[in-house]
């Protein structure tokens, strides 16, 4: 029988079919985060449970985390209780915890695949939608609630309904300045915010097999930003070549068994999907989202939508354009800057960085611009070091931050004021996502940069030599 | 966690017709750091529900004395982004056991099911109805019957029924989680743990 990439990893891991319910599926790898476990841990406590497989499980602390003077207390108490929680929970349950000041701490979907602990074919959970992110390297990976996370430190299993299957082809070259948050948001501009729930993606096509891991990571993280469980791309050379020597990859025969293994994962030829969609990657534009979801995104040449081209509701889309200050029909280019950040689990790697640096580098932040530069975890911090990026940065007026979630969600203190605009490399634009009343345009590292340098929303392909 | 069990629940409901009502509005993430699960309702819509000097806005529907009831009808796309289950329990702990929409993001309604929450699909039209029957009448009663899977706006009796898995719908009305299933079975999984290729 011709299967999917998608139906080779799942069924590998269906534990027990139930009738009339879900599937129950075993977790390889379970990432926990300071957020969304305390409660988990507290069930456990209170029904007298242990965790069943703590070296399947791994801890670090990022959303509420500050990311300047992390060696310092963390002021705001309930934030310090919490990342406490997880310490010493983690200590209590035997599982790796990599804290503030930890060499490995950082965003939970950036250290995951930088220390091995992501493989392909594995089934990976944390209480976390974008853990969608580690899909890129064909696993079965996506976030869960807090009852959920319960479940797999106690049983390493939940149980989940199979979703349906998408695949997703985008073939030809991408064009000058279109970066993989490009090719993501130009895709969730197309399918919507609904347009995959329920279903499980799996991205082919050329425009994929050339992306680096950094890109597939960002494209794959934003699956759920189009209403899918989670999205997935088959491994290939560059995804072996990634994952070969990490710390927590297979060693020695472990490895040859392995690799034997992932070369297994890629959807039959004739295998079926449920739903698929191809686009031209030769058509897309550099992005720029204009409204408080992310699919309410453009190309950034493009005007904003009059009332009369949305499906949908009018209302609710009045809404959002009044949220955000802007009217049907206008440009988005020239549109004046508050603040610019680059980071998350969306864009917080070392490609994001380069990126970002190739635009500002010989230029200088606008005066009027506050700009925060958050690396994604230490070792991206360390590149940027090694590789004379921060020297640009700080030439051109910028400074860099320590690891963490940051201006994403705004439960941290790094928030963006109220009614001010940010171009944010990060994955919602939802009302009030990065503070209170702020205001967000979702884009790429290139446009980011664009904006941090000129203040305004500009079109980075006038800024490349 | 325990929940109370659901059967048939009969009450008027709290009209909230915007589409795509995103976790973070639910329950915006600097309410997220409590390490028990307690009080959340009353941070539930936080910033659509209160001004920043922590007044109440009297344009938003929950701060209008006319609704009220244990089922919040939503529109379409509700739940969507992130994952937070405290959006569930903010739910819970307003008071509501029931979330009626044309239709739900996925890892919301997995998270309703889990604690107690029965959200309940139904068709664009059968919602236009019931927005516009609470509009016309704040008073109005649904009736969702989860043994039946039907839900019906009574004033004129007109009803849909709905999807649930008889096993979801088994664990809501005896008030069972998947935890209690998983611990039972937690033999047979460390068996298969143990014959994983990889």
């Amino acid at each position: 029988m011709s299967n999917t990439l998608f139906d080779k990893v799942w069924d590998s891991h269906v534990v027990r079919k139930i009738e009339g319910g879900p599937d129950v599926l075993f977790i390889d790898r379970h990432m926990v985060h300071e957020v969304t476990s305390p409660v988990a841990f507290l069930g456990l406590k209170n029904r007298g449970l242990k965790v069943l497989y703590p070296e399947r499980t791994f801890a670090t602390a990022d959303h509420n985390t500050p990311t300047i003077n992390q060696h310092l207390p963390v002021a705001d108490p309930l934030s310090a209780n919490q990342l406490k929680a997880l310490e010493s929970n983690s200590k209590e349950h035997g599982i790796s915890y990599w804290g503030l000041g930890h060499q490995k701490n950082g965003i939970v979907h950036v250290v995951g695949p930088e220390y091995g602990i992501t493989q392909p074919g594995a089934t990976i959970v944390c209480g976390d939608s974008h853990t969608s992110t580690h899909g890129a390297f064909g696993a079965i990976a996506f976030g869960i609630g807090t009852s959920e996370v319960e479940m797999v430190l106690t049983t390493q299993c939940i149980m989940q309904p199979k979703p349906m299957k998408m695949r997703i082809n985008i073939n030809g070259k991408l064009g000058k300045g279109v970066t993989p948050k490009d090719v993501a948001l130009y895709i969730i501009s197309k399918l919507s915010t609904s347009g995959a729930t329920g279903y499980f993606v799996e991205y082919a096509g050329e425009v994929f097999e050339n992306m680096s891991m950094e890109g597939r990571m960002t494209v794959c993280n934003l699956s759920i930003e189009m209403g899918a469980r989670g999205g997935m791309i088959a491994p290939d050379e560059t995804t072996i070549n990634y994952v070969k020597d990490r710390e927590f990859s297979p060693k020695g025969e472990a490895w040859d068994k392995a690799l034997a293994y992932y070369k297994t994962l890629k959807t039959d030829v004739d295998a079926v999907f449920d739903k698929e969609y191809t686009f031209d990657g030769s058509t897309i534009e550099p992005m720029i989202t204009y409204g408080t979801n992310p699919g309410m995104g453009m190309g950034i040449s493009n005007a904003i939508p009059k009332v009369e081209e949305v499906e949908g509701g009018v209302a609710s889309f009045a809404k959002s354009l009044n949220y955000m200050g802007f009217r049907e029909g206008e440009a988005m280019m020239g549109k004046k800057v508050d603040y610019v950040f680059i980071g998350s689990c969306t864009n917080g790697r070392i490609e994001d960085f380069r990126a970002f640096a190739s635009i500002v580098k010989g230029r200088k932040k606008a005066d009027h611009v506050t700009a925060w530069l958050v690396p994604g975890s230490h070792i991206v911090e360390k590149q940027i070091r090694d590789e004379g990026l921060l020297d640009i940065l700080k030439e051109a007026g910028f400074t860099l931050r320590q690891p963490g979630c940051s201006a994403c969600l705004a439960m941290n203190d790094d928030k963006i004021p109220a009614g001010k605009y940010a171009v944010s490399t990060s994955n919602r634009n939802f009302e009030g996502r990065q503070g209170p009343g702020s205001r967000t345009m979702l884009a790429s590292p290139l446009v980011a940069a664009a904006a941090a340098v000129t203040g305004f929303v500009t079109d980075p392909r006038t800024l490349i030599q | 966690m325990a929940y109370d069990k659901f059967n048939i629940l009969r009450s008027s409901a709290v009209p909230l017709s915007i589409e795509n009502v995103d976790t973070d509005q639910i329950i915006p993430a600097r309410f997220l750091k409590a390490t028990e699960r307690v009080g959340f309702g009353d941070d539930l819509f936080r910033d659509w529900r209160y001004n920043p000097d922590n007044s109440p806005k009297a344009e938003f529907i929950l701060n209008n004395p006319l609704y009220s009831g244990k089922i919040l009808v939503g529109g379409k796309n509700f739940g969507s982004g992130s994952s937070r289950e405290h959006a569930a329990w903010a739910i819970y702990d307003y008071g509501f056991r029931c979330v009626v929409s044309s239709f739900f993001a996925d890892i919301f309604k997995g998270n309703c099911l889990n604690i107690g929450v029965l959200p309940v699909q139904i068709s664009p039209d059968f919602a236009d109805k019931i927005f516009r029957a609470i509009e016309t009448d704040p008073k109005t009663e649904l009736e969702v019957n989860l043994p039946n899977q039907t839900i019906t706006l009574l004033s004129t009796g007109e009803h849909e029924s709905f999807d649930i898995s008889s096993y979801k719908k088994s664990n809501m009305m005896n008030g069972f989680d998947d935890i209690d299933y998983l611990v039972n079975i937690k033999p047979e999984i460390q068996e298969f743990a143990s014959n994983l290729p990889i």
